[in-house]
């Protein structure tokens, strides 16, 4: 392999039902630091079917070049066509990095793709820069220089480590959402798009889909609010959530959970916090009966204030929080909306 | 019908977290646990032997110390265990630790391999869905059901918003979250059994059509360049008062962060 060959910084540009995804907006912003500090470009590379419209949104976000895949093979996910797809963009282009979302669908599709192509991945990034690897020079050893640094969590958020891939290419990521930042929308852009159809012929491996449950729910996604007011374990049943609710309809704000919630079959999967849930950074989490192991703080500690409640004083919990209260939560929790909703009241 | 589940023996992560010098795993120094989604990949094989009749397979790549793992299966109620081990496969990142296993399992008859999705020790859930692209069969990852209808498997596949009912023909791999089911506990008469069992050993020599540059620390295209403790916030204010001066503590706290 010419490691020299490969150049620019690509990103799969995920979309569901023909509506771009909040990553593909994080990872073209991401890599635009990256490709700055490589001197090359960000090319978006979009899969799906009749998708060649949610081009310019691309580009208004700061996609240099947009790769448009499009067959109607592609239109709900499926696995070997959408690796067929990325596997043939990067033997046509050669990118030298290619980042993909951790998402449900980038998490399997990224180890698919890295595979095909023998080359490195590295899992649920949250930190991506350019540099030196070995990060010192080490004596009998060449220090590449222009490499990508990854730094993941691991062992359930107790450690974090920092990956290379010095001697394949792409250097291949999955990237956590909510956790990079996109760059400024500049509406009215127009993306410079190339069309490539590498033919999609099902085989074995294309499996056959017998049918698509959505998930009925009329809330808005725990990633996208600005305060969520979230419950554990200590909440003690379903039925004690109403406080939540009420507490942060008051704050203009969602409820989310911890995993014993989803467990316990109190709350969707959709509401968790946390390693297996969603990474959040709100302006404000309350974190109500929960103890915070270190999989749920995972989710969560980047969060601007967080504000716990808990009977328990020994709770790890207060070990990341900012405001910790100690006490009870039913008595708390009820008086605390009253409270706010009578200040608020007064604002008006 | 043969099953083969992937298991790995993984560091109890609630007992702290040991490295090597080189920064990788102190796999030693820790005390294990089977992977709670590789437990849960090994139910729902259980279940086909229940249902089916199915030979279910349990193989690990591990230390000798692996072992262990593959006879807490057995004591569950898996047929045969196989254990992968050889020096020369440490250090493994994902990608030479699918093609070990790749490896071991074109030595196997299987119709449907089961992983978990990920190993609470790595996270990364990458090795289910590489090892199947190895083997050049299906994939479905994120198995929340399963049933097998005819030469098929259906599957419920869980998205964030929605869930695929998918359909692939065997031989393929899924990919199992602990939500999948409630594992089983051993039987008296299954760990009596299990102690017992022969565990069939492989090494490098074992392994059918892999590069010996795919394989371990060598064959590994990610590199660590550092590993360390992870660094929190430091703790904030922690009040213990009277549920009303709580509550105006709380509410003082968020005008003067300008919340409300």
């Amino acid at each position: 392999m010419n490691l020299e060959e490969y150049k620019g910084v690509y990103v799969f540009a995920q979309q569901v039902d023909n509506c771009v995804n909040n990553i593909a907006f994080e990872l073209i912003g991401k890599g635009k630091d990256l490709a700055e500090a490589l001197g090359t470009e960000v090319t978006a590379v979009l899969v799906g079917s009749n998708v060649r419209d949610l081009a310019d949104q691309l580009a208004e976000y700061g996609a240099d070049k947009v790769i448009v895949v499009d067959d109607p093979e592609l239109k709900e996910y499926r696995t070997e066509p959408y690796a067929h797809a990325l596997a043939s963009v990067i033997r046509k282009y050669k990118p030298e990095i290619f980042l993909v979302g951790a998402t449900a669908i980038g998490r399997d599709l990224g180890p698919r793709v890295s595979a095909r192509i023998h080359t490195g991945l590295t899992a649920d990034c949250t930190q991506l820069e350019i540099g030196d690897f070995p990060l010192a020079p080490v004596p009998g050893k060449e220090q590449k220089h222009n490499q990508l640094l990854m730094t993941r969590p691991a062992f359930g958020g107790n450690t974090i480590a920092t990956i290379a891939c010095p001697d394949f290419r792409p250097q291949m990521a999955t990237v956590r959402p909510g956790v990079m930042q996109k760059r400024e929308r500049k509406p009215g852009v127009k993306a410079n798009v190339e069309e490539f159809n590498p033919g999609f012929t099902p085989d074995h491996k294309y499996v056959e889909i017998m049918d698509v449950v959505k998930a009925v729910t009329n809330t808005v996604d725990i990633m996208d609010a600005k305060i969520l007011v979230s419950g554990g374990r200590g909440m003690g049943g379903p039925e004690n959530f109403k406080m939540l609710e009420d507490l942060a309809e008051v704050l203009g704000g969602q409820v989310s959970c911890s995993r014993a919630v989803v467990d316990a079959g109190w709350k969707p999967k959709d509401l968790q916090v946390g390693q297996t849930g969603k990474t959040v950074r709100p302006n404000v989490y309350f974190a109500i009966g929960i103890s915070g192991a270190i999989q749920h703080l995972a989710g969560m500690e980047e969060s601007d204030i967080i504000v716990a409640i808990n009977k328990d004083e020994t709770a790890p919990i207060f070990d990341v929080a900012d405001y910790g209260v100690v006490g009870d939560l039913n008595k708390i929790v009820p008086a605390l909306t009253e409270k706010l909703r009578a200040e608020l009241a007064k604002k008006d | 019908m043969k099953v083969v589940v992937c298991i790995k023996q993984v560091p109890d992560t609630k007992g702290g977290v040991k490295f090597n010098p080189d920064g990788t795993l102190d796999r030693a120094a820790m005390m294990t646990i089977m992977n709670p989604d590789d437990k849960a990949g090994l139910e729902a094989a259980l279940r086909l032997k229940d249902q089916y009749g199915a030979e279910v397979t349990v193989l690990t790549m591990g230390l000798p110390k692996a072992e262990d793992v593959l006879r807490e299966a057995m004591a569950m109620g898996a047929d045969k265990g196989v254990l992968v081990t050889d020096r020369v496969l440490g250090g493994a990142d994902t990608w030479a630790t699918s093609q070990t296993l790749a490896g071991a399992l074109r030595n196997m008859e299987y119709d449907l391999i089961i992983t978990g999705r990920q190993a609470i020790d790595g996270d990364t859930a990458q090795v289910g869905p590489q090892i199947s692209e190895h083997l050049d069969i299906p994939v479905i990852s994120y198995a929340q059901n399963l049933k097998i209808e005819g030469d098929s498997v259906i599957v419920e596949r869980q998205f964030d918003d929605r869930y695929h009912v998918l359909k692939a023909k065997m031989p393929c791999l899924i990919t199992a979250l602990a939500e999948l089911n409630e594992p089983r506990y051993m039987t008296p008469g299954g760990i009596f059994d299990a102690c017992k069992a022969e565990i069939t050993v492989w090494g490098r020599a074992d392994l059918k059509d892999v590069e010996d540059s795919n394989l371990g620390l060598k064959g590994s295209p990610t590199q660590i360049a550092k590993a360390s403790d992870k660094v929190r916030k430091g703790a904030g204010e922690k009040v213990n008062l009277d549920p009303a001066e709580s509550v105006d503590y709380i509410v003082g706290k968020l005008k003067e962060k300008h919340v409300i």
